[in-house]
């Protein structure tokens, strides 16, 4: 009986100080302003996505699923939701790469969501003629301009209040 | 029939995203009947069409042309498909090798055969009969491939194939990947007939691209159900052989001189 | 009919946390050689692109096979209505389960995306042995738990019955998936024979039951509660039965390998100059699995307890060596992709493959025998499943 006793005294004091602990964070986290927001690069060709940003931020992995699977088991090659064509315009200008590192589009995103990809273990991070090495290949000579006025935005807390919704 | 569309070239969105390989290709599909059309679309194939049962590719290996120490072949489907070359791996036994060049050997006569072997891209393929996922697939146009989304690395496949045609990835590959060519770590992959060029409307493989490079044309790809294909034509002038015939499989790949 | 009285191992003495926290430890070095593997790929182990099922596999299949035959002696009290075997039947059914987990975990942690298991589970295809045995294995739990229910459980004691015929007819079926994932695959001389499945069959009787007896000699002797020799004796002569049987399909399979000119060469790498392979088979799996333990048996050594365990464990040795030679010596021998050709090119065409397993494979398919050891254990522990005597005189009461 007595063991007993101590048992649930020792889970009370764990719960308790957990629960403190929580209280403490909870208080906490606003004022040093959470984690660091995600840093939403502007793409650097064109000047729409194939959707509108708000569609694409809560179902851009419905849509790439889908194509994803008429590319490899049909042979669909469509542009429009096309990983590849995603990398193309979304390839930051410092790393070339939509995945190299942390502030890179895909990659700053699913780490600030806690969200695990495994896309890239296979898919190249990097457009055709990779843009790291030649920022202007032949493909991509006539975005100079684009590449040149690009700057990096950081997202607001409304917009990731949108993509909680 | 109405409602088949030689070309979809009507459909909405996007009409600015169709690609077609030649303007060749579009006036035969427009002028011809549609019966024979439709084999036509196939070739130049609208980026929106799936592929179509219609065709089949194959390749013609004419091993009597396959030139003794030449690798052609093998480097250049290395560099389109970004597959390391075994001799520059550090794990040469568990490097991927998506084509190799075999030397043949008849120990009583002597008789030397040179040719390359990859995935036979079987019309009954054991690979896809044993995937307990169904990850590894047969497309309708014959080419038989691995969807990586949902290979989970058993290797039955490998222990399937009569060709050793498949290699697992063994090691992280780092970002080297060609856009055009997704692999990955724990996936088995092999030969796709460089699908990609392929769906692109090329109608011909980096190997075989090469092998003409190098002036051997030993290698003749092309869609086998089309009768007027260069393939076609030449499969039915040289005696050809499939590799394990007895297996009866019905390769997509035919041999010359084995 | 005497009733038998069964009762939880005590299991707090200082010698049960040992032995529990032995195995435990080769479980966590198992699952150490996973997370290494796993994060480092399958460079890290000695299969290649030739051999491309090694170690893990060998260790997998071996308790796979192992696992059903260890219901056996369910199987035999309750199909087969012989009394004396009521009382072995728990621990029976407990061991079937534990060694077919130990040797699930051991495959699909070998995974070369064990991460993507999930899909495995979602999508089929039906034409694979894989996807077969996928549901095999599933309806095994399933089965062999509901037969643990009703031979624990008073209130459903009266299907105990049915549930244990259905166990073993889907046991049985169980093991020909087993067998035949090698018997339906065309590519391999050695494979590609229907006498694979019921071969794995009768070794799965010969591997189980030589574990469980091991188990439950190790389970009195360790608790203290007696063990009649009635019973060993009984089981002992079963197994000599099952090994010579082992045998007996062994040598059948290879004469008729033999008397096919096609296959001379592949049966000459593994009879004659296969190295490793040719003495795993004939010192290993013929002599150390088969013929020890036969002499042993059958003669006067058998009946005493310790030359008993000693033929026991020979027989799991040479089991391990039998599922070495089946799995790695048939891919070790070339494809025969020309018959009559020599062969030769950059992926190892014509040449036979070596193969020397690592570390971490080795301990990954240790730890899921110390998972199976692992889930007895603790099972014998919590549950009432074996029984408090089983002296001479007590079973003996049992069979009037």
């Amino acid at each position: 009986m007595a063991g007993k006793i101590k048992r649930l005294l020792a889970l009370g004091a764990v719960v308790l100080t957990t629960a403190a602990l929580a209280w403490a964070g909870s208080d906490d986290q606003p004022k040093a302003g959470g984690a660091p927001k995600p840093v939403i690069t502007k793409a650097a060709k064109g000047e729409q996505c194939v959707e509108p940003n708000d569609f694409m931020r809560r179902n851009h992995m419905k849509v790439l699923l889908h194509h994803r699977d008429e590319t490899v088991l049909e042979g669909i090659r469509t542009k429009k939701y096309s990983l590849k064509e995603c990398i193309n315009c979304h390839a930051s200008e410092k790393t070339g790469s939509v995945a190299a590192s942390k502030d890179d589009f895909c990659v700053s995103c699913h780490s600030y969501a806690a969200v695990k990809i495994d896309c890239f273990d296979c898919h190249s991070t990097k457009p055709q003629g990779s843009m790291a090495m030649h920022p202007l290949n032949a493909e991509t000579a006539h975005y100079a301009h684009k590449l040149a006025a690009q700057a990096d935005r950081k997202i607001s807390a409304e917009d990731m209040a949108g993509i909680a919704q | 029939m109405s409602d088949m569309k030689p070309m979809p070239e009507t459909s909405p969105n996007s009409p600015e995203r169709r690609r077609f390989i030649s303007a060749a290709t579009v006036a035969a599909g427009v002028t011809l009947v549609p019966g024979v059309m439709l084999i036509e679309v196939a070739h130049g194939r609208p980026e929106d069409q799936p592929a179509s049962s219609a065709v089949r590719w194959g390749m013609l290996v004419d091993a009597t042309k396959c030139a003794a120490g030449c690798d052609e072949c093998v480097s250049a489907c290395s560099t389109e498909n970004g597959w390391t070359p075994v001799a520059e791996s550090k794990h040469p036994k568990q490097a991927p090798q998506w084509i190799r060049k075999l030397e043949l050997q008849d120990p009583l006569t002597q008789m030397e055969t040179n040719l390359p072997m990859m995935c036979q891209h079987c019309a009954e393929p054991p690979c896809v009969d044993v995937c307990p996922t169904g990850a590894s697939f047969k497309r309708a146009d014959g080419i038989v491939l691995v969807n990586r989304h949902t290979c989970i690395g058993c290797r039955y496949c490998m222990m399937a194939c009569p060709y050793k045609a498949r290699s697992l990835v063994h090691e992280p590959l780092n970002d080297t990947q060609k856009p055009d060519v997704p692999r990955g770590i724990g996936c088995v992959e092999a030969c796709t007939f460089c699908v990609q060029k392929v769906d692109r409307g090329d109608g011909t493989t980096a190997c075989v691209e090469a092998c003409t490079a190098a002036g051997h044309n030993a290698l003749v790809f092309g869609d086998m159900n089309d009768p007027e294909s260069e393939i076609s034509r030449r499969l039915r002038e040289l005696p050809t052989k499939q590799v394990r015939a007895d297996l009866n499989l019905n390769l997509g790949v035919r041999y010359h001189g084995i | 009919m005497a009733s038998i009285t069964f009762r939880e191992v005590e299991g707090s003495s200082l010698k049960y946390w040992l032995l529990f926290g032995g195995i435990g430890l080769f479980v966590l070095f198992g699952f150490l050689s996973y997370l290494y593997m796993h994060h480092h790929g399958h460079v890290v182990t000695g299969m290649d692109n030739q051999i491309v099922w090694g170690l893990p596999h060998v260790f997998a299949v071996f308790l796979i096979v192992a696992a059903s035959g260890a219901l056996n002696v369910a199987s035999i009290a309750s199909v087969f209505n012989k009394p004396m075997y009521k009382p072995l039947a728990p621990l029976s059914a407990i061991l079937a389960l534990a060694l077919m987990l130990g040797g699930l975990l051991v495959l699909v942690l070998d995974l070369g995306r064990s991460d993507r298991l999930i899909v495995a589970m979602t999508h089929f295809n039906f034409t694979s042995m894989f996807t077969w045995n996928v549901f095999l294995y599933s309806g095994f739990f399933a089965l062999v738990g509901i037969y643990l229910w009703t031979m624990l459980d008073r209130n459903v004691k009266a299907y105990s019955k049915a549930a244990g015929t259905a166990a073993f007819i889907w046991r049985l079926i169980l093991t020909t998936g087993t067998g035949s994932l090698f018997g339906f695959l065309i590519a391999r001389e050695l494979y590609g024979t229907a006498m694979l499945a019921p071969m794995f069959i009768i070794m799965s009787f010969a591997y189980g039951l030589a574990i469980y007896l091991m188990v439950l000699a190790a389970a009195y002797a360790w608790t203290g509660r007696p063990l009649g020799d009635a019973v060993m004796l009984r089981l002992k002569s079963l197994l000599a039965v099952f090994v010579a049987a082992v045998l007996y399909f062994v040598v059948v399979y290879h004469l008729t390998n033999l008397y096919f000119a096609k296959m001379g060469s592949v049966e000459s790498f593994i009879l004659r100059d296969g190295g490793i392979i040719t003495t795993l088979f004939w010192v290993g799996q013929i002599v150390i699995g088969c013929v020890i333990p036969l002499v042993i048996l059958l003669t006067g050594l058998g009946k005493q307890r310790t030359w008993i365990m000693i033929a026991c464990f020979l027989v799991v040795l040479g089991g391990i060596a039998q599922m070495y030679v089946t799995i790695i010596g048939a891919q070790a021998y070339p494809l025969d992709m020309f018959p009559g050709m020599t062969m030769k090119s950059s992926f190892y065409d014509g040449v036979v493959h070596g193969y020397a397993p690592t570390m971490p494979e080795l301990f990954l398919g240790l730890g899921g025998v110390a998972i199976a050891l692992l889930v007895t254990t603790f099972a014998v522990k919590v549950l009432r499943l074996l029984p408090a005597n089983l002296d001479d005189a007590t079973v003996a009461k049992l069979e009037h």
